[in-house]
């Protein structure tokens, strides 16, 4: 089963970097750029085929590991 | 009184920090690897700066599952004496044994310079030698040292008197209420941006952070009655 994980900045918090790109878009023209948030895209092969149990796995993963909660979010897609 | 540095594959800072407590102190210090299961004969850990593990993930993301970090949180349970700096902090952070987190500075730029910062909270096992109030100048070296947390945590740190430092002048990161540095509710440990290391000897233009290991030596002269009335400041 493949898990994808995407890591993401709090709304709340600022990201610098997302801010740079904006103003770099809009600067080559791509006025209508009103915002950019930069996160994180990662693929876990993972060694098992009961849905429940992996869900509850990359949970635990993102928790303490993936994702900082104090200033991340996360999500995932669970497929095959 | 015995200190250890720890040392993960990708500290920087060791030396100065081992450095800064043979100088100081002239205290008994250990290198210990990221990788040692027991720090039960040390008094005081310090986790110095640098980019561990290449700040994969996260900075100190990695470094808090190494081996030792179980021991660190031993140890400040028991209430020994821990510093992060910079990257140290940011460990201490990711461990959980700080509030909050370290993100970009909000400049994107790495700033490498000193800064003067304000003695917030002069009674926590690192800074018993300062005055609270006081401003002392210590470099800073840092990409990722936007001190963050959320209102609800702030006000806890305001509440429990637990900052330690903040930025005089000039934020150069973009921190949460210009906090430089941060202690948890015991004040036995102690995280912070700012390298005190680097400031022990007029020789490196301040000897501002040599006051950090009196103080530790202080905290632990009168936690162990042994040196009482021998304070140095």
């Amino acid at each position: 089963m493949k898990a994808t994980v995407y890591v993401t900045i709090k709304e709340n918090v600022l990201d610098p970097q997302g801010n740079a790109v904006q103003n770099s878009l809009q600067t080559l023209g791509f006025g209508e750029v009103a915002k950019v948030r930069i996160g994180k895209y990662m693929e876990l092969q993972l060694d098992t085929n009961d849905r429940a149990e992996a869900e509850k796995q990359v949970k635990a993963m993102c928790e303490k590991l993936l994702a900082n909660t104090v200033v991340e979010d996360y999500r995932f897609e669970l497929e095959g | 009184m015995k200190f250890a540095v720890l040392v993960f594959p990708g500290s920087n800072c060791d030396i100065d920090m081992y450095k800064a407590v043979e100088d100081v102190l002239q205290q008994p210090v250990d290198y210990v690897w990221h990788t040692a299961t027991d720090l039960s004969q040390y008094d005081a850990i310090l986790v110095p700066g640098g980019f561990s593990y290449g700040d994969y993930l996260r900075c100190g993301a990695i470094a808090q599952l190494a081996p030792v970090m179980n021991e660190v949180r031993k140890a400040a349970e028991a209430g020994k004496f821990v510093l992060g700096v910079c990257n140290g902090f940011q460990i201490l952070t990711e461990a959980g044994l700080l509030p909050g987190a370290l993100i970009r500075n909000k400049s994107l730029k790495f700033r490498c310079h000193p800064v003067d910062l304000k003695v917030e909270n002069a009674n926590t096992a690192f800074t018993n030698a300062y005055q609270t109030g006081e401003t002392i100048r210590i470099p800073i070296a840092h990409g990722e040292g936007n001190f963050y947390c959320d209102d609800e945590t702030l006000k806890q740190l305001q509440a429990n008197n637990q900052i330690v430092f903040t930025y005089e002048g000039d934020n150069p990161n973009g921190s949460v209420a210009n906090i430089a540095g941060i202690c948890n509710e015991r004040g036995n440990v102690v995280g912070m941006m700012p390298h005190p290391e680097r400031a022990v000897s007029e020789l490196l233009g301040s000897a501002d952070g040599a006051g950090m290991f009196k103080s530790v030596l202080n905290a632990f002269a009168s936690k162990t009655g042994a040196a009482s009335g021998a304070a140095v400041r």
